[in-house]
């Protein structure tokens, strides 16, 4: 157990609060750094989505975490980001101006989303955000001269100076990482200024908020602007890992899993976007094994346990079936989501954070610190 | 003129379709405060379970529309107690989610027990026209149209009449009164569930003669939110009129406008209205008392 012995105000906002923050993360970054000396090339790939899939999710934690304004149209911010690469790339811009551009563009975009934005809550702008990713879109896929509609546009790899930095290479894993924690960093030292604490609070209520000072319009403007940004970058890096980008990789789908990283992750922390993305990414070869090992696997238990030869091969089937139905993925996420939300709705984030406070209050520990109070439900309808 | 009023036609059976889906998110969001993303693919359910009892069970198809309404009821009001129960109170988003991941469940497993093909009820209204006139009107258009008006009519009648149905709606005003006031809150949840799924049952077998049964045909949801949004999120007459607008665009922007701005037009003219007025057209503008 660590006591702290705070003397001075800053120690509170100080991003590493105690020696121990430099050893963990430094062993994280350690690892993250030799990672492509240790693994294989598709796990290296997969990391590379993670990094960018929680690059999204730093994005969309400033704006639905922190600020409390929903979004189910992130796709579209990423779409931007990516097509905007794509197509600058095309024009013979250099990366490391089109890059930022990417961002930039993005950026205004979710200005430009935010302040109609402005006067809609709660459900109104979820049912907002969906419709605005369903116009860009349908954009994506009619502005031929821009887009290719849905043929998709092919992206090359990124060359800086005469340097090229292929899809699957260390150069582009590195430079992920590098823009992940940018990002992060970024995005701590945004919400432990004034800003970050105007949107921390009118997260937590719109009306304390405004008596207390704070222009609802220009943080809530800000707090998408940032986001979408964010998600502009990362869908830079997304067009370049894919290498060819179409309108239908953007759709609500993708939305969800953005969401999905946040909600699983936990949406109190910045940590909850890293854990997320890792979950979410690593779903896909999850199911993979699921449909190709685990029916053989069941078989061969059953049979070792004495079942019938019959008996067997009809598990070894039925396994198959389920494993290979259409939309496993989608029922797969489904259930997660009602599972995380039923039994941890602080996320992964929040199940590491009991576990500590387990682990610091050892024979102390009660479970009802984080029970959540029990409420009449409260009308969102009077706000 | 013809083609127009034929395509009017066309678009208010669709806004109908959509206008029940719509429908049933408003009832579940008046007495719940839940979004359920879900209602489209409690229709689609809806849709299976009948070809299940029509073509499957080879029943007559009054009786299996009748076990169809009744199968989603009961399903409606496991759903409440098994999923949404549990998460009253969490913040909206949260809800949203669950029921969002729901509707991502059964989609699939509508996949795994029907397949992915689509499928087709024989009804007594898949042929068949009027003839007024020159215009031409077909029976499985008029059947849509007709059915809403006589479901909304019922509606109507329990939520006005009936004791359960003046006890939803205290419910829906102040939840915390009712509970005071002696009415079952939960059991009022659990009916609201209910005849909520009932109503998208009941539009996925209206659907049926003009759309195939499919797994995908869930996404109609998606159309029906702007129109609950379209009439204000917490108005019956509201959502029926949203989602007749918003078929009527559909299906005319369909026609007069060029490729692609069909599937967008129901956002646009969301968007524009939200812009206009945030509440909706027929909601009601409320001030947050602090």
């Amino acid at each position: 157990m660590r006591t702290i012995f705070k003397t001075d105000y800053d120690q509170d906002i100080r991003l590493f609060k105690h020696a121990g923050y430099y050893w963990s993360y430094g062993t994280l970054m350690l690892l993250v750094l030799l990672a492509p000396l240790l693994v294989g090339s598709y796990l290296q790939s997969q990391i590379v989505f993670v990094f960018i899939y929680a690059i999204v999710g730093v994005g969309l934690l400033i704006l639905t975490g922190f600020t409390g304004q929903a979004s189910l149209g992130h796709a579209a911010f990423l779409a931007i980001g990516a097509y905007t690469a794509a197509y600058m790339q095309k024009l013979g811009v250099p990366f490391v101006v089109y890059f930022p551009l990417a961002g930039g563009i993005a950026g205004a975009v979710g200005a430009a989303v935010g302040f109609p934005a402005l006067r809609l809550t709660g459900i109104y702008l979820v049912i907002a955000t969906i419709a605005f990713g369903f116009i860009v879109e349908e954009v994506a896929a009619r502005w031929e001269s821009v887009t290719n509609g849905n043929e998709g546009l092919r992206v090359k790899a990124i060359e800086v100076t005469g340097w090229t930095l292929g899809r699957d290479g260390w150069a582009f894993y590195y430079l992920c990482l590098a823009v992940l924690v940018l990002v992060i960093l970024a995005a701590l030292n945004i919400l432990r200024s004034p800003t970050g604490r105007a949107f921390v609070a009118l997260r937590d209520s719109e009306t304390a908020a405004r008596s207390m000072g704070v222009n609802l319009a220009v943080y809530k403007v800000l707090a998408f602007s940032i986001s979408a940004a964010v998600t502009g970058l990362a869908g830079c890096l997304y067009a370049h890992k894919l290498s060819f980008i179409s309108p239908e990789m953007f759709t609500l789908l993708l939305s969800l899993e953005f969401i999905i990283v946040i909600l699983i992750g936990g949406t109190s922390s910045l940590h909850g976007a890293v854990l997320g993305a890792i979950f979410v990414v690593m779903v896909d070869p999850f199911l993979t094994l699921l449909k190709d090992d685990l029916p053989h696997l069941a078989a061969g238990m059953a049979t070792t346990l004495g079942a019938a030869p019959g008996v067997s091969s009809g598990i070894e089937e039925t396994i198959a079936r389920v494993g290979g139905a259409a939309g496993l993925k989608g029922a797969i996420y489904g259930v997660i989501i009602v599972v995380f939300i039923i039994f941890e709705p602080y996320g992964i984030y929040g199940r590491w954070r009991k576990l500590k406070l387990y682990l610091d209050l050892f024979p102390l520990y009660k479970k009802a610190t984080f029970r959540r109070m029990k409420t009449y439900v409260k009308s969102e309808r009077n706000r | 003129m013809l083609d127009f009023i034929q395509q009017l036609v066309g678009g208010i059976a669709l806004g109908c379709v959509y206008g029940l889906i719509a429908l049933g998110f408003v009832l579940i969001y008046k007495a719940t405060e839940v979004v359920n993303f879900a209602q489209g693919d409690l229709m689609m359910l809806g849709g299976f379970v009948a070809f299940t009892f029509i073509d499957q069970l080879g029943l007559n198809y009054w009786l299996g529309f009748g076990l169809a309404v009744v199968t989603m009821a009961a399903f409606g009001s496991l759903v409440e107690r098994v999923i949404v129960r549990p998460i009253l109170g969490y913040p909206q988003f949260s809800v949203v989610m669950v029921t969002i991941g729901l509707g991502f469940a059964l989609r699939a497993v509508a996949g795994m027990i029907w397949g992915t093909d689509d499928l087709r009820i024989d009804t007594p209204f898949s042929t068949g026209v009027v003839r007024v006139g020159q215009l031409v009107l077909a029976y499985d258009k008029l059947s849509v149209i007709v059915a809403t008006i006589l479901l909304c009519v019922a509606l109507w009648v329990y939520f006005n009449k009936t004791r359960m149905g003046v006890a939803m709606q205290a419910t829906s005003q102040n939840m915390l009164g009712a509970y005071y006031m002696g009415i079952p809150v939960k059991r009022v949840f659990s009916l609201i569930w209910a005849i909520s799924a009932a109503v998208a049952g009941f539009a996925g077998v209206l659907l049926a003669p003009i759309a195939f049964i499919h797994t995908n045909i869930g996404f109609l949801g998606l159309k029906a939110f702007p129109a609950a949004v379209l009439g204000g999120f917490g108005s019956i007459p509201g959502a029926l009129v949203g989602g007749v607008i918003i078929g009527i665009v559909e299906t005319l922007s369909g026609f007069y406008l060029p490729e692609g701005f069909k599937d967008v037009a129901a956002y646009v003219v969301l968007l524009a209205v939200l812009m206009v007025r945030p509440e909706g057209l027929l909601g009601l503008h409320m001030r947050k008392k602090v």
